[in-house]
């Protein structure tokens, strides 16, 4: 049985180097303390570690395989393989943090749980731990992404979470996350707030880091095993990037694996529509109680993030991420809305796989890439919860034809977005304006 | 350059008054035009020190009513600048504190943020999501601008931090009387006196209680509290959004003064 929990000896990071910290309310610092107290104790207490093990290996059905994606390697002239969260149960890598959460927050004697979901993913994760542990759980979820994701409310509400739809702002993750925090404020006696990404004030971004970076263990040992080699290139897709590092933590010290991060880029990076904080850079701003790299305006204001994907529809990300990104060690780029979608239907028809639109961006950065002998990709999740949109998208004419190979962009060659976006028909252009119409039916 | 400090506390010792009254207002909400004359009505009905709050996209410590009247004035085309033009109108006739999200202040630079506030005449900055761990550099800016940056204590904070807060406040203290967001409550919370008494134990400043504030009853309960001040905003910010907003506000910001009135 593999350990649950990767124990960075001594005290847990609040800083990335200039990211991270705890830009929050007062009220909620102690509990900050307290819950950052807790998880020091548990992660070393045998019992607790055992209990998240036996867990992980009986009810998640850990460890997921890692499969030689065989059609996709043979079409790219190298060996890919899929790392299979989409295989955890709930069907994504959130049920890793999920589990772990909420038996802390058990062990605290906190019996309430609130969380924040964009995909539902990380709601449903929450929510199924919380039937598991007898926990009482409230899920914030835009009202927007309750509609894009509808399958993923019903399985909430069936395992007995109250789902509230935030209709503030653009009515997705962004509000979502600021909801569940004011109710946190007003709530933190009795309550424990599951963050379901890497993101937050310390101590979450290293707290949901160290249970997700199973990933990565079990992938690397797998990998081993499998080619007697490590891979050249880890790749996975950011939105808060949880999934990312979980799989990126255990590659970290060896150098000669390159991580690339995928963001969302929307509607192109070279337009206000993405998500893609990392890849575009600029100045660092606080979102949700940390410092990271945030999409803002001039003074300040946040601003709305855009990706057919709830899950990477989101103007912050990981204060670790950027620090990753600024000391070279993971480099980050962003594909197109498009391009994810001509993923999707690329790896489900040469693998029988569907992956979650999310995990889509990473397969599609992949197919784009001519080079390199072995690859290695963290499918996150599955993509059952994205069937109606993409279909009701394929039916105007949207998505889906095998072959169309994504176009894909690199940090830092933002003229060459510009080119692309040039190349879009006017037939797409306006498939990526009915997209935009379905989603605010 | 301490001038503002200095205000401020002139403004707690104003003769006939059990507290001084401290009403908030929302920049910009309904309009800037509106602000300043919501703002002078406040000063008219008996207001001792204005906040200022900046409309912000993510106000993490605001409950529904300020949060929408943010991002009512963002839609109207609310800015830092006009912002700071309200405060700059305001400031010769009573001494005015900005409310402003960390992200804000930190997106120039928190000297240049300072700088900036402190050349309109404001005299004090709060930034409800910059914790003791994260003030030191806007505490310094502030200190070299003139500015006092007023920490916030929640009935939350352990005894130990209400001490290390309350020995780096300037100007005052704010004590938040509950556990959550701003917004009006029927009654004071049970523990309220002993916050505020906590509150006093911790510092030398004056100490002001907000968060759930909405009627004279409350404000006059307050000040028998031992508090200093007494900040009233999501009652305010409501009267703002009537058909005449200065004439709204002012006519409770008169109540509460008279609530607040020793020499009746």
């Amino acid at each position: 049985m593999s350990d649950p929990v990767g124990v960075a000896p001594g005290a847990v990071e609040h800083r990335f180097g200039e990211y991270g910290g705890q830009f929050v309310p007062e009220t909620l610092m102690p509990a900050l303390d307290e819950l950052e107290r807790a998880w020091v104790q548990a992660r070393e207490d045998a019992r607790f570690r055992s209990e998240l093990a036996l867990l992980l290996r009986d009810y998640a059905g850990r460890p997921t395989p890692l499969y030689q994606a065989r059609r996709l390697s043979e079409r790219l002239g190298r060996a890919v393989y899929l790392k299979r969260e989409d295989l955890n149960h709930t069907g994504s890598h959130k049920l890793n943090n999920a589990l772990g959460q909420c038996l802390l927050a058990r062990r605290m004697g906190k019996r309430r749980i609130i969380a924040e979901t964009g995909a539902g993913q990380h709601g449903v994760a929450t929510a199924t731990a919380c039937a598991l542990l007898d926990l009482d759980c409230v899920i914030y979820m835009g009202e927007q992404d309750t509609i894009r994701q509808r399958p993923n409310v019903q399985r909430m509400r069936l395992l007995g979470a109250e789902v509230r739809p935030v209709t503030a702002g653009a009515r997705t993750l962004k509000e979502a996350t600021s909801q569940a925090i004011r109710d946190w404020v007003a709530s933190v006696a009795d309550t424990h707030y599951v963050i379901g990404s890497v993101v937050g004030p310390a101590p979450y971004p290293a707290m949901v880091r160290d249970l997700q970076r199973v990933i990565g263990d079990e992938a690397r040992a797998q990998i081993l095993e499998r080619e007697g080699r490590l891979p050249e290139r880890v790749i996975a897709c950011v939105g808060g990037g949880s999934n990312a590092l979980g799989i990126f933590t255990a590659f970290l010290d060896d150098p000669e694996v390159q991580l690339v991060g995928v963001e969302a880029g929307g509607e192109g990076i070279d337009t206000p529509r993405h998500g893609a904080p990392l890849t575009v850079g600029g100045r660092p701003g606080i979102l949700h109680g940390a410092r990271s790299a945030v999409m803002q305006d001039e003074e300040g204001q946040i601003v709305e993030a855009h990706s057919i994907s709830a899950g990477l529809d989101y103007p912050g990300t990981g204060p670790q991420h950027a620090h990753l990104r600024d000391t070279g060690r993971a480099r980050y780029v962003a594909v197109t809305d498009r391009e994810a979608l001509d993923a999707f239907a690329q790896l489900t028809r040469l693998e029988g796989i569907i992956p979650a639109l999310e995990t889509a961006h990473a397969i599609a950065w992949t197919l784009a890439r001519g080079e390199g002998e072995l690859d290695l990709i963290c499918l996150s999740g599955r993509g059952d919860k994205d069937l109606a949109e993409v279909l009701a998208l394929e039916e105007q004419g949207g998505a889906g034809r095998p072959g169309d190979v994504g176009r894909t962009r690199d940090a830092g060659t933002p003229a060459a977005g510009a080119q692309d976006d040039a190349q879009l028909s006017a037939g797409e252009r306006a498939a990526g304006g009915s997209r935009t119409d379905a989603r605010h039916e | 350059m301490l001038a503002m400090s200095e205000r401020i506390a002139a403004a707690f010792s104003r003769p006939g008054r059990s507290a001084a009254l401290m009403p908030y207002l929302m920049a910009g909400y309904p309009t800037m035009a509106d602000s300043v004359e919501i703002g002078r009505a406040c000063v008219e009905a008996g207001a001792d020190i204005l906040e200022l709050g900046v409309p912000y996209s993510d106000p993490l410590a605001d409950g529904p009513v300020i949060h929408e009247a943010a991002t009512g004035a963002l839609a109207a085309g609310a800015s830092l600048s006009g912002v700071l033009e309200v405060a700059r109108a305001l400031a010769p006739s009573v001494p005015v504190v900005l409310m402003c999200y960390a992200n804000m202040v930190f997106a120039p630079g928190a000297h240049a943020f300072a700088q900036r506030l402190a050349r309109t005449g404001a005299a004090g900055l709060i930034v409800p999501d910059l914790p003791l761990e994260e003030s030191a550099p806007v505490r310094d800016a502030c200190d070299a601008a003139g500015i006092a940056l007023v920490p916030l204590l929640a009935p939350t904070s352990t005894p130990e931090r209400m001490r290390e807060i309350g020995a780096r406040a300037r100007g005052f203290l704010y004590t938040v009387s509950v556990v959550g967001t701003t917004g009006e409550r029927a009654a004071l919370s049970d523990g309220f006196a002993e916050v505020v008494a906590s509150a006093k134990a911790s510092t030398e400043v004056p100490v002001a209680i907000g968060f759930g504030i909405a009627t004279p009853e409350h404000a006059a309960q307050a000040a028998a509290a031992g508090a200093d001040g007494v900040i009233v905003g999501t009652r305010l910010v409501r009267a703002a959004g009537e058909e005449h907003p200065a004439e709204a506000v002012g006519t409770v910001v008169g109540q509460l003064a008279a609530a607040l009135r020793t020499d009746r």
